[in-house]
């Protein structure tokens, strides 16, 4: 279990914009969470997507294979056109496999959407800085890498358009949600991946 | 990088009739619909059927363990998919299969080796000859092919134990079915 962050870290974060607390702006991003197949990144995602969803089958998130959750994404949408496929994963998690963006940019899934709760830190490691706190901004990497729709969200009245983005269009689209970093919610999920493959895909094709 | 045809084996060079176009017919009658792919000579002729086949996604990735995590979103939303890859790649995705073996993900990937028979370049050797030992070691069932018609019966195996058994498969087209790069 991670570690609280310190109390100047956590203002030094909101002075670069870092401000937002996940356990309101996540669900106020995502909305009706049954909308979507969603796949969540590590960590505090996983647990931001379980406290929502009630550890929903329609979901699967991760614990382990850090880096996997876009191109599980990728796979997902052809797969099911007839669904939205929404992937919520960390900054840390993105920038294992940065390149995902670059292959998901070229395909360009009408039906994929791509929420990164980015509180610029490793919060399971126990608050270590990442790249996003030192001057990375995955946004522009995601706009660079070919995908159009894409918003950087740092405030609550930014959240409603977000919203808008991730559940409609036609092509894929990329929110970048900026947090302060303090922990996500305390949920206990079911951790075993091949369980929740079979529950997830019970699921989605009932 | 250029498709050397075996002198060994005296694969087939002349294009619309090789052992690699009917590996992808056989792909495609098993349902498989989604391609991942870095680009490489040893899967240049699947790779462009696949590019040129609307019934399929085509992917290219930016490195092999993106494939490995594309196979597993496709599994759950019901799809079948196959990443080509050289064994090089393969040390790429270690700790991506994770996924595929704690989920319980079927997984096919067809495997162009280097490093192995009659290879030239020393560069290769290390990945090439730990290829099979990091894929086993991650649950991945290895088939090696050494001949075209080993090609297509392996690869008709291989889908069998992933779709049907729900297994983890790699073939591995060797050096002896591919030719060596010449250094």
């Amino acid at each position: 279990m991670a570690m609280q962050p310190d109390a100047a870290s956590v203002a030094e974060s909101m002075g670069l914009g870092f401000v937002l607390d996940r356990l309101q702006a996540v669900p106020a991003l995502i909305g009706r969470h049954e909308d979507f197949l969603i796949v969540a990144g590590l960590a505090g995602t996983s647990r931001d997507v379980a406290a929502l969803t009630g550890d929903g089958a329609h979901t699967y998130s991760m614990a382990g294979a850090m880096g996997g959750a876009c191109m599980i994404g990728l796979g997902l949408a052809p797969a099911r056109p007839d669904r939205r496929v929404l992937v919520v994963t960390g900054d840390g998690e993105l920038l294992m496999n940065i390149g995902s963006l670059a292959a998901i940019g070229v395909v360009n899934p009408a039906n994929l959407s791509i929420v990164c709760v980015d509180n610029g830190h490793y919060g399971e490691t126990g608050y270590q800085k990442s790249h996003t706190s030192l001057g990375v901004d995955l946004e522009k990497v995601a706009s660079g890498s070919g995908i159009k729709r894409s918003l950087t969200i740092q405030t609550e009245a930014e959240i409603a358009g977000g919203a808008r983005l991730i559940r409609e269009g036609n092509g894929t689209a990329f929110v970048l949600l900026r947090v302060k970093p303090t922990e996500p919610p305390d949920y206990k999920r079911d951790l075993n991946p091949a369980t929740c493959r079979v529950r997830f895909r019970t699921a989605c094709h009932s | 990088m250029v498709t050397q045809p075996s002198e060994h084996t005296g694969a087939a060079s002349e294009p619309g009739s090789s052992w690699q176009d009917q590996v992808y017919d056989l792909l495609q009658r098993h349902n498989v619909t989604q391609f991942a792919y870095v680009p490489d000579a040893g899967h240049k002729r699947l790779i462009e059927r696949s590019l040129a086949d609307a019934g399929v996604h085509s992917v290219a990735l930016t490195t092999e363990e993106e494939g490995v995590a594309l196979l597993a979103g496709a599994d759950l939303g019901g799809a079948r998919g196959v990443l080509l890859m050289q064994s090089s790649g393969v040390g790429n995705c270690i700790n991506m299969l994770s996924l595929i073996k704690g989920g319980g993900f079927p997984f096919l990937t067809l495997v162009s080796m280097r490093g192995d028979f009659g290879e030239g370049n020393p560069w290769q050797f290390p990945m090439g000859q730990a290829t099979q030992p990091v894929l086993e070691a991650m649950g991945v069932i290895c088939l090696r092919a050494d001949t075209p018609e080993e090609a297509l019966a392996t690869v008709g195996a291989a889908l069998t134990m992933a779709f049907q058994a729900g297994n983890a498969v790699a073939v591995l087209f060797t050096q002896k079915l591919l030719g060596a790069k010449k250094f």
